[in-house]
């Protein structure tokens, strides 16, 4: 499975979002990227989610996080992220 | 991450009242990342201290550790976690940033533009 897809699974899993977008940016980054380039290296997500409401921009980035530890331990080397709650969006 | 690091850490944290740990320092960053950050620091005249995690891997985990936050940079304003790139952008487009400033007594310059 590709690592994006992983990456919407858990997340799906993790926050029921009702709306989710996830870009692959790694190209943008290829140029200056020392790791291996796997084309799945940079990443962008906007995520709409119940869970966030009440949350701190730090809170929902921890949430995120948690749900992608092994993605962003291992291939994933930066992720984008713009996390809204319902009322926000 | 040992207790040496996180004292470290936290002293740096608590005796500046702006910390940025980043990768490459303030004026010379090292990552797109971190620039993001320490130009905008530099937009508004901020006078902040940088930490370069590229200069210890003790460093650079146990921030990580520190505020179980994953990613470089990471902005700190009088001891409290700000977030990183993401957040701090966020804040400034949305004028909170402002707010924040002003509410933790920090000084800054606005730019004119932005009136």
């Amino acid at each position: 499975m590709s690592v994006a897809q992983t990456i919407k699974d858990k997340l799906t899993a993790a926050l029921a979002p009702s709306l989710m977008e996830l870009e692959n940016e790694s190209q943008q980054h290829a140029g200056h990227y020392q790791g291996e380039l796997t084309g799945e290296t940079h990443f962008a997500l906007m995520l709409v989610s119940e869970a966030f409401a009440g949350k701190t921009r730090v809170q929902r980035h921890q949430m995120v996080n948690q749900a992608l530890k092994e993605e962003l331990a291992g291939p994933v080397h930066a992720l984008r992220m713009r996390l809204l709650a319902p009322d926000e969006a | 991450m040992s207790e040496q690091t996180q004292a470290q850490i936290d002293s740096i944290v608590k005796n500046n009242d702006v910390v940025l740990f980043m990768k490459g320092t303030l004026n010379f960053p090292q990552c797109g990342f971190s620039s993001g950050v320490a130009q905008l620091l530099q937009f508004l005249q901020i006078e902040a201290q940088d930490v370069n995690v590229l200069d210890s891997d003790e460093l650079r985990q146990g921030i990580k550790d520190y505020s179980n936050w994953p990613t470089i940079p990471q902005l700190y304003v009088k001891g409290e976690f700000v977030g990183g790139f993401d957040i701090v952008k966020e804040m400034f487009e949305s004028g909170e940033f402002y707010g924040m400033l002003e509410d933790k007594a920090i000084s800054y310059k606005r730019p004119a533009a932005s009136e």
